[in-house]
């Protein structure tokens, strides 16, 4: 379903600045254009399974990030390192280490979230979000980009599933972040976003618009 | 480029005891801190069952030190100090799911007592683990008898999948409270307390050995009650000890 294909590497003169408009763009496509969940439609499975609530998503957001930037920049540093033939067991084996990390910080530090979260975090590993960018990105760019590119689709993945989120609660628990903004005496709480029926309402949506303003047409 | 056999193993070998390494570190760094996560939900979950907590704001484990008196009793309610193995066994660390699935006769059951505020030396409530099967995964939870071991006091559960909105409610305040001052004893049998199919949101229809059900989650009650009165009898032999 991706329509990514491996950047060339370009050549360029060694002062380029930090952010540049091509490095800036790295990080602005995944936001909008080349989104992970709403144009590549990767990393499903993650959005319907852990945006019943905000505080959840949020944690799951940066936990995504997190294992998106450091797999990417080590990746990347090892590129010439790594050997053609086991390269994906080599990517595997990186964002596991990475996810692991994560979910053992979760359980020292908040582990209401472990509890909540659950498998999920452990399930990053099988995201293909993550897997894809360091087979198609990180392998063959320079570790400042990788990094950037790791931002671009981490955050691309998190706007989508955090305001995927803000409806879920907002409509099937009647609170933002855990605080009520409404009781059942106003207007009685949906109970199809609890379910993940509910994410699929808003995720079709948030698409549908996208897809409208940009004019993407998948082939 | 095509690498050589050696290259290709000696770069695998090098990963391993890297990531390895790394990973173990974490695990070495993080244990005591995980230890103490862990140890602060376990007893939140005891403490919920008879009081509301804050979990930000209360300290927990000081209420906890100050209140709860806590042992193991086997089937016929005699006190154990020692597991089969001989090793001391600490109430809080006794693994509820290793010993659901054995038999009632053989479980290690912890006991939780609550004592008041003012006098150390008075119990206010009883506090008994449950654990038992609900409609698509697990069902778990603490319940509070009062001082007569008959009365509830109150009730906690917790699920792991229970179906949202439906079966999920029992982790509600408003379904456990359903269950304070209702009685588990009729006579001298132990009949539990049964939540009922349907839901009539009517306290005054119901006995004190009943509960109002949920709509649409009667496969979840029926673990819940089955879960209950499993648990319940268990600690029969404590019960009947503790009244006389």
């Amino acid at each position: 379903m991706s329509t990514e294909t491996l950047d060339p590497v370009v050549v360029k003169p060694a002062s380029e600045p930090l952010f540049s408009k091509r490095r800036r763009k790295f990080v602005l496509d995944p936001l909008s254009d080349d989104n992970p969940i709403t144009v590549q439609v990767l990393g499903i499975c993650s959005a319907l399974a852990v945006t019943v609530k905000l505080e959840p998503t949020l944690i799951m957001s940066i936990s995504v990030v997190f294992v998106m930037v450091f797999s990417n920049l080590l990746i990347s540093l090892l590129r010439d390192l790594i050997p053609g033939r086991i390269r994906i067991i080599v990517q595997l084996g990186v964002i596991a280490t990475f996810v692991t990390l994560v979910s053992e910080v979760l359980k020292a530090y908040n582990y209401e979230m472990y509890k909540v979260l659950g498998a999920f975090v452990g399930l990053i590993i099988t995201n293909c979000i993550v897997m894809g960018r360091l087979e198609a990105f990180a392998m063959g760019n320079k570790a400042w980009d990788s990094v950037l590119d790791g931002f671009g689709s981490g955050f691309g993945y998190a706007w989508v599933i955090l305001t995927v989120a803000f409806f879920r609660e907002l409509l099937g628990s009647g609170s933002v972040f855990n605080i009520q903004i409404y009781d059942a005496s106003i207007m009685p709480t949906n109970g199809l976003f609890v379910d993940s029926i509910g994410a699929f309402i808003v995720l079709g949506l948030i698409i549908w618009i996208q897809r409208t303003k940009s004019g993407y047409v998948e082939h | 480029m095509q690498r050589s056999n050696t290259y290709v193993l000696i770069f695998t070998a090098i990963m391993t005891v890297v990531i390895g390494g790394v990973l173990s570190l974490a695990s070495q760094f993080l244990a005591p801190a995980q230890k103490k996560s862990i140890e602060l939900d376990t007893k939140s979950q005891i403490l919920s069952a008879v009081m509301q907590l804050n979990k930000k704001k209360d300290d927990v484990l000081g209420i906890y030190d100050q209140r709860i008196q806590s042992f193991v009793v086997d089937y016929d309610g005699n006190p154990i100090e020692k597991d089969k193995k001989g090793n001391p066994i600490i109430p809080e660390d006794v693994n509820i799911i290793r010993n659901f699935k054995q038999d009632n006769i053989d479980r290690e059951l912890p006991v939780y007592k609550f004592m008041s505020a003012d006098d150390p030396n008075q119990v206010e409530a009883y506090i008994l683990p449950l654990y038992g099967n609900g409609l698509w995964n697990k069902i778990y939870g603490f319940v509070a008898l009062e001082q007569d071991l008959n009365t509830i006091k109150g009730i906690s559960f917790g699920h792991v999948q229970e179906t949202p909105g439906l079966g999920a409610r029992i982790s509600d305040a408003e379904i456990q409270n359903r269950y304070k001052n209702k009685t588990i004893f009729e006579g001298s049998e132990l009949v539990s307390v049964v939540m009922l199919k349907g839901e009539k949101r009517d306290p005054s229809l119901f006995g004190p050995h009943e509960v109002d059900g949920l709509s649409g989650s009667t496969l979840t009650a029926k673990g819940v009650n089955a879960m209950l009165k499993d648990y319940l009898d268990c600690y029969k032999g404590f019960i009947e000890k503790t009244k006389n």
